[in-house]
This record gives structure tokens, sequence and C-alpha cells, in this order.
């Protein structure tokens, strides 16, 4: 039988604030445990949340952003279970009004359709603690860190629209690129600033019921998610085709160890018994506070990527690459307007700066080569100061922060030679020392003298120690051999 | 509408409330008394009248995102039973 895969995304989206949702402590990551949990983040009795606008304001920008309604009163509810990383004993979050409604995300896929993924929500709530049980700990006890507790999300609900691992992972990335260029996540997944959960469910191709879904949480890359969605699916599959039915049930993969587990003590607590909070109002929302945060949306990546294209006639495939990622694209714009050769400083910014930096593990943001610094070796290159060889050596070298493209140039006497008399000299020079080799050009076919060109062209950049401008070499070296036959 | 035994019993473990054996008769009578009362509620003509959350013609208020609070953890962790490291230390937790 074919099946066909249905997959549901939900997104938890950590908001950039300097401070938690309901009070005034700090959300830096990293810091000393539990020294950012304050009297409200414990739930010390007689404590009250007060709600940081900022968090509010960063909802409403991602419901701008994805051509949402905006629910211009939204209503805080109680989610309760107990759990040892939950003070308050429930979590302060929304259900029957959340205040992004339904939207839309438009993806693009690797054989270049689109698609349009359906939100069906997004609404604010408060981060967990973190839990530890492994390392340095009282024997049969777990460690709490409530720094995180109260942290601002927006847990963001799409429909059952994805169809494939592919789909899902192009989604999960839209959402990525969405929320970093309009500034309200730092979109670290290492840091845990995105976590995905999925939902999955399989049924017979053509079928128009779903089947019954699991849900894998807390995933925190892309190459997880793949994996766990592929390994459910084949789960489920078998499952099914053996004569079983999938249990509806919350799972954990490990990434780790590629295995996935069923979460059986949570079955019970999905009981959640939501009411209002009585602790806080609802929040009204006005079109004029809408209308402040459209104007000042940020650019969105798909207007970039077209802009990218017509301003800087960059080709879809590459402005769609760089436009993804704000940083990125910032950069690429530095190198483009102070080299005035966007083509090549979108080639050196995704070819030679994203590998570098991809295998250092830095961001554009932290680039050792600033975009300064690679605009001036784009310029050198532009202008035939250096080959695309002896480019790779000055990259290298500014990367060591050896200093600017001119001065590495400089110092290891890379400049390329580009003066057509002395190229000329060098062509004549090589020909006349391998008569043999242009006798044998000479007395070759057509379709074998092209081959033979080679030759010559490794003579000739080695009499010029590699500094000979290729392009120009090839030009006079091709005169000087018609000239002789 | 009545509440059943069974429904105690559940609440009660969701809730994390001891109720022994020979309390949960006199739990489910008192709490289905109440349910009761809300039932008479059901009986009101709202049907002219809009939903609403709270009975408050405000709503909330919104603070300034700025940081103002200072690390306490000494005083917090002072008053908690078992801490470890700076950790809370909470009994095992295994998936």
């Amino acid at each position: 039988m074919n099946w066909e895969t249905v997959i549901g995304l939900e997104v938890h989206v950590q908001l950039a604030t300097k401070t938690k949702i309901f009070s005034a402590a700090s959300t830096t990551f990293g810091a000393t445990p539990n020294t950012q949990a304050c009297a409200i983040d414990l739930a010390m009795p007689g404590t009250l949340p007060v709600l940081n606008k900022q968090a509010v304001n960063y909802a409403i920008m991602f419901g701008l952003a994805i051509d949402a309604e905006i629910c211009q009163e939204s209503v805080f509810e109680r989610k309760n279970y107990f759990y040892p990383d939950l003070p308050k004993g429930y979590q302060t979050t929304q259900l029957e009004k959340p205040i992004v409604g339904r939207g839309s995300v438009t993806i693009q896929l690797a054989d270049g359709t689109e698609k349009a993924i359906r939100i069906h929500h997004a609404h604010l709530e408060e981060d967990a603690g973190k839990s530890t049980h492994e390392g340095d700990l009282p024997y049969g006890m777990s460690g709490v860190d409530l720094n995180r507790a109260g942290t601002p999300l927006i847990e963001i609900v799409s429909e059952p629209d994805m169809r494939s691992a592919e789909e899902a992972i192009a989604f999960a990335k839209k959402l990525h690129s969405i929320v970093t260029s309009i500034k309200i996540c730092d979109g670290e997944m290492s840091q845990g600033s995105m976590r995905f959960d999925v939902n999955v469910s399989v049924r017979p191709a053509g079928s128009s019921t779903l089947g019954i879904r699991t849900e894998t949480k807390n995933l925190n890359s892309y190459k997880f998610m793949e994996e766990a969605i592929e390994r459910e699916v084949e789960r489920q599959i078998d499952l099914i085709e053996d004569g079983g039915t999938v249990a509806q049930e919350t799972r954990l993969y490990n990434g780790d160890t590629k295995v996935a587990k069923s979460m059986r003590s949570k079955e019970e607590a999905n009981d959640y018994r939501y009411f209002p909070c009585p602790d806080l109002l609802p929040v009204l929302v006005s079109d004029e506070t809408i209308e402040e945060l459209r104007q000042a949306l940020p650019e969105l990546p798909d207007a970039r990527q077209n802009r990218f294209v017509s301003q800087y006639a960059l080709s879809d495939y590459d402005s769609a690459i760089i436009a993804s990622d704000s940083n990125m694209s910032a950069f690429f714009e530095t190198v483009a307007k102070d080299s005035n050769n966007p083509k090549l400083a979108a080639n050196w910014v995704m070819g030679e700066l994203s590998g570098s930096l991809n295998n250092a593990g830095l961001g554009f943001t932290e680039s050792p080569v600033s975009a300064k610094q690679l605009a001036g070796m784009v310029v050198r290159i532009a202008d035939n100061s250096i080959s695309g060889k002896m480019a790779k050596q000055v990259f290298e070298a500014m990367w060591q922060g050896e200093g600017t493209a001119d001065e590495i140039i400089e110092s290891k006497g890379l400049k390329q030679v580009s003066d057509s008399g002395a190229l000329e000299k060098i062509v004549v020079d090589v020909l006349a020392a391998n008569a043999v080799m242009v006798e044998d050009f000479i007395n070759s076919d057509e379709s074998k003298r092209k081959k033979k060109l080679g030759g010559f062209m490794g003579q000739i950049m080695k009499a010029s120690k590699g500094q000979a401008n290729p392009q120009q070499v090839n030009q006079i070296l091709l005169q000087k051999l018609n000239e002789l036959l | 509408m009545t509440i059943e035994r069974e429904e105690i019993k559940k609440l009660a473990t969701l809730s994390r409330l001891a109720i022994d054996e020979k309390t949960i008769a006199d739990v489910t009578g008192r709490l289905s008394s109440v349910l009761a009362l809300v039932d008479q509620l059901q009986n009101a003509d709202t049907e002219s009248l809009q939903e609403i959350s709270r009975p408050f013609h405000t709503s909330q208020r919104l603070r300034n995102d700025e940081v103002k609070e200072t690390d306490q953890r000494d005083a917090f962790q002072a008053i908690a039973p078992q801490t470890h490291n700076g950790l809370f230390s909470v009994p095992k937790m295994i998936e």
C-alpha cells in the first residue's frame, strides 16, 4: 500500500526580550544557575505577574509577518501540571484567545515549487526551568535551574499541511528566517532559542481522514527533526502493516542514540484543567499599536530575496540562500556596496566565507574577516590585481588576522601580472624554449590542439611564479600560436 | 450535574491532594452541591450578553522591558528544603 505522511509542527520561539514575560529578571543565556530567578519566577507567595510590553509587541510583529489576524483582546490561562521545573504548578499560557490568529507561511522546496503552510495560531506563554539528572548531584536527586523559568515564548502551531520531512524542515527554516529577520528571536538553536515538536501520522494515499498521530517533542536541530520524522513514519507504517494500531502518545527522540521513546509518565497528566488566569487581565491591543508595529517591521526574507534579484542582479538561487539569513544578508550588502561587485561578493560570502565560518562554528556577526576587508579583496579580484587562486591565499591570511587585502598582497608579493607587454614576453620565451611542443601542436588535429594548450599554460604560469593573469595569458598564447599555423 | 467518586479520585491525583477513602464520599457530596449551584446559573438568560472573561472594565497593564531584579539566590536558597551547587535539589525525575 502507498502511504501518505501528514506532519504538523508546534514551534517554541524564545523572544529576545531583556527580561522575563512576567517579571523584571534578566533572560541572559548562560548565567550562573538560579541567579536570574526572582520571587515571581519562583512563585513565592504574594507575588503577582506584570506583563512585559516588549513580549506582547514581538508576538504581534510575528503575527504581522505571517499576515495573521491579531487578536485585540487576548487572554492568559493557566495550564495545570506538576513538574519540578515549573514552580507555580501551572504554566501561564493562552488557549481560547491567543494573541495571533490564523496566518500562513510560504515555503520553497528543492524542486523550485512553493507551498503555503497554514498557521493555526500563535500564543504567548512562559518557558519552564531546566532540570539536570546527571553530573555532580546528591544520590537519587535531580537539580533544577530556574533561570529559564518565565522566559517569554511564542508557540507557533501549524495546520497538518506538511507531507514530508523535507517540507517540515523547509517550514522550520522559514520560521527561523522570519523570526530572526524581524529580530524577535536570536535564533540560536543550540541554546534552545527555537524548539520543535513534530506531530506525525500516516494514512493510505488518497484518504482524506487523518491517521492517529504521535508527538515527538523538543527537537532542536533540523538534522534531528529529519531523522525523527523519517524513523517515526517508518515505525507507524510497519506497525499498521503488521496489523497493529498507532497509539496517540508523546515521544522523545535522542539525537545521539537515534532512538525515540514513549514518554509514558506524561499520559495521565494530559488533563491540564485550563482556566483563565485570575492574576492577569485581558490584553488589549489598539489599532494604533498594530499600525505602529506594522510600519516598523523590518524587511521580511521574501521581500529581501526579491530585492536582491532586482537591486544586485543576483540569481534566484543565490538571493534565496543569502536572503534567508538576515546576518548573512547584512554582511553581503556591505561587501556588495563597498566593492561595487555584487556577483563576486555573493560568491565569496556564500562560498569561502560561509564554509570557513561553518567549520569554525561561528556566525556572520562573529566573522574574523570583516565585510570591509572582504570587499577590499573583491575589489582586487575585480581589477585583476589578484587571481582567484591568489584570493584564496589572501582570504586565508585575512582570516588569520594578517591585515587588509592590500597589505597582504603587498607583504606576500601576490600581485598578479596583467601588464600585456610583460606577459607577451613570458609567452614568447616559453614558446621558444619548448620548440618540440610547438611543433607537436602545429602538427596536431584541430580537435586535439585544445588539450595541448594546457601544457603551455602550465609552463607559462610556472615561469611567472603563478602571478600571470590566466585569462590574458590564454589570449596571448592563442594569438601567438595562431600566427605560427 | 453531579460528580462521581472516580472523578474526585482523578482530580485529587492531578492536584496532588491526598484524600483518604473515608472523606471521599463527603467531598463528593459537597462538590456536587457546588456544581448544582452552578447549574442554577445556566438558567439565566445570557442571549443578549457579550462573553467576558473578567468582571472588570480595565485591561492588563504592561511593563517596560527593563531589568530591575537583582540576584537574590542566597536568600531564596536559604529557605529551600535542599540545594546543591546552586541548583534546587528535587527527587530524581526519570522519564
